[in-house]
């Protein structure tokens, strides 16, 4: 159910710049006033949510680990996966933001029955590290590819990646490689959560809809690309109007064009405020980026109040008078 | 707030990222981008093209993969346009016939939309104003 409302929104919003083009001819509205409205809503959201991440309780050392830590000079040390200092600690969160090292260590349980003996195995499952590398780094080139759209002259590494993408000389116009590989990387993250149950039980709409609408995008702009073909130089007048705050609509954008950009722009409104914020979490995870050093550096409490240190003897100066009248043993008299 | 300087840092860079297009586009006087101005075939080529002018801006690559296919697979040399005019199939003795002049109309286009068509490692383009 999850699933279908999720599909059932994202066909709204097709629909709803398909006509809004279409029959109320809102062109400006969707090719200006709304990306421009997004890439605001996604820019302002993002810093604002890492500013009151930014802004919570920092723990005490939290790092999970995953090897031998830091001790005896003949004990050799883990140092990607329980790392001591800053820069190994750096290296750890290169391995994982660049290539999600510890999805990679994945692992699936299962219990079996062996003669009435239940028996738990644990064996590695690496396809959903393989298939979301191939999702986030295809959206990744694709997303660098655009800049065509953005900047002009065009930078030297969109050839670079042009070439390299399309490389297979499939067709014309080339087929891209990236775009088969988004499809497919999507493709199966999604029916990882139709098809295996347990995936299903824990799946909330939260999570069909951006997989269904980042698909919804990729599909759009394959179908402009490949199928449906329009006239990109006009386009590009338009998104070069956006990008120096110059705004024009010229003639001649199909209605697809203005659905891709539709999509796009809801997924830059919902990312604040979704679970794709992991983007900005990944760097600010505190059992990611901070040193196993909890032995070597001690922690103080950043939030701890002033508070002056009151020895015993100088408390009874203070209150020594009202101790004896009230009966109570103190060490010196007055 | 903790790590502050860290975390602003952070935010500076990503932001700066963001907006670097902009900057970029401003710094290299493309404000105000046109699309660019192609120069049209000459008398007696000025006619008309293979197709509609709005049909060929979208779908030229199309074609000329239909076109490569058509001849190279199945010997098919003549295109009947959905006028019903014939037009010999080549991209060197139909194309770039009318459109003589490769820097100034195909290569315009291309630049601007980062296109990189191969065709030329093998076909010649034509020899025309350099
Ligand atoms: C109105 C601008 C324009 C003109 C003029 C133009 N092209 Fe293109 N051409 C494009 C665009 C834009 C693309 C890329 C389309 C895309 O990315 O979907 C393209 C793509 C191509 C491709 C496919 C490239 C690939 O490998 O992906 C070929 C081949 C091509 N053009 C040939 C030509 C030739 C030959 C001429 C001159 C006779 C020409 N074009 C003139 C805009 C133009
Ligand atoms: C008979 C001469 C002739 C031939 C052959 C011809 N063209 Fe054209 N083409 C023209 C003319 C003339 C125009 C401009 C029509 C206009 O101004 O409306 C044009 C326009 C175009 C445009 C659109 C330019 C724009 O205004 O944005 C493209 C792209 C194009 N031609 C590509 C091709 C390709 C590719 C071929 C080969 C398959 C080809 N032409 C063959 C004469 C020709
Ligand atoms: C590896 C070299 C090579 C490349 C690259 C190449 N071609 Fe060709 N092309 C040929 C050869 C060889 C023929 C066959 C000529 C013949 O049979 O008369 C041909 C024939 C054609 C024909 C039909 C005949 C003619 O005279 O034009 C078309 C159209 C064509 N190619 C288009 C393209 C396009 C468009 C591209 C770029 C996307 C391209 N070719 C890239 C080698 C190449
Ligand atoms: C979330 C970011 C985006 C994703 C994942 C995405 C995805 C895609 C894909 C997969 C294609 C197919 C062709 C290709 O790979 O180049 C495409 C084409 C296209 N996209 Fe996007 N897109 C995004 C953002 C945008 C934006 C912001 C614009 C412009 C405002 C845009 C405009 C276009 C255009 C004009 C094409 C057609 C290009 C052509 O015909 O060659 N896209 N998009």
């Amino acid at each position: 159910m999850n699933a279908f409302y999720s599909l059932i929104f994202v066909f709204a919003l097709v629909l709803i710049a398909l006509f809004g083009v279409g029959a109320a001819h809102l062109s400006y509205f969707f090719g200006v006033i709304l990306p421009l409205a997004a890439v605001i809503v996604f820019i302002v959201g993002i810093v604002l949510k890492v500013l009151g991440w930014g802004k919570s309780a920092v723990p005490f050392r939290i790092p999970t680990t995953g090897g031998q830590q830091q001790s005896l000079d003949w004990i050799k040390q883990n140092k990607w996966d329980n790392p001591s200092t800053a820069s190994q600690t750096f290296i750890r969160m290169v391995f994982e933001v660049l290539f999600f090292r510890s999805l990679f260590r994945n692992t699936s349980v299962s219990l079996r029955n062996e003669d009435g003996v239940p028996v738990v195995a644990y064996s590695s499952a690496k396809w959903l590290w393989l298939f979301a590398l191939m999702f986030h780094y295809s959206f990744l080139i694709i997303v660098l590819r655009h800049l065509r759209l953005f900047m002009d002259p065009v930078p030297f590494f969109v050839p670079v990646l042009d070439f390299m993408d399309g490389i297979l000389q499939i067709g014309a116009p080339r087929l891209y490689m990236s775009d088969l590989l988004i499809v497919v990387g999507l493709s199966f993250l999604l029916l990882r959560r139709l098809v295996v149950p347990i995936f299903r039980y824990i799946s909330n709409a939260a999570d069909y809809f951006p997989l269904l609408l980042i698909l919804g995008i990729a599909l759009s702009g394959i179908y402009m690309r490949y199928f449906g073909k329009v006239d990109v130089i006009a386009i590009k007048e338009l998104t070069m109007g956006l990008v120096t705050l110059s705004p024009k609509v010229p003639a001649g954008i199909d209605a697809s064009f203005y659905v891709h950009i539709a999509l796009v722009s809801t997924l830059l409104i919902y990312f604040p405020f979704s679970k794709l914020m992991h983007m900005g979490g990944v760097f600010l995870s505190p059992t990611r980026n901070m040193p196993n050093n909890t032995r070597i550096v001690h922690h103080e409490n950043p939030w701890n109040p002033d508070v002056k240190p009151h020895s015993y003897e100088a408390y009874e100066d203070d209150f020594r008078e009202h101790m004896i009248e009230a009966g109570l043993p103190v060490e010196k008299q007055a | 707030m903790q790590y502050g300087g860290k975390i602003v840092i952070g935010l500076v860079i990503f932001v700066g990222l963001l907006l670097l297009p902009t900057v970029y586009d401003l710094g290299a006087g493309s404000a105000g981008y046109k699309q660019p101005k192609l120069q049209m075939p000459a008398p007696p080529n000025d006619k008309n093209c293979v197709e509609d002018t709005e049909w060929m801006r979208k779908n030229h690559m199309q074609l000329l993969n239909d076109w490569r296919d058509w001849v190279v697979r199945d010997g098919k040399t003549v295109y009947v346009n959905s006028h019903g005019e014939e037009f010999e199939i080549s991209l060197q003795n139909t194309c770039m016939k009318c459109h003589n002049d490769k820097e100034q109309f195909c290569d315009k286009c291309h630049e601007t939309a980062e296109v990189t068509p191969y065709c030329w490692d093998c076909h010649l383009a034509p020899k025309g104003a350099k």
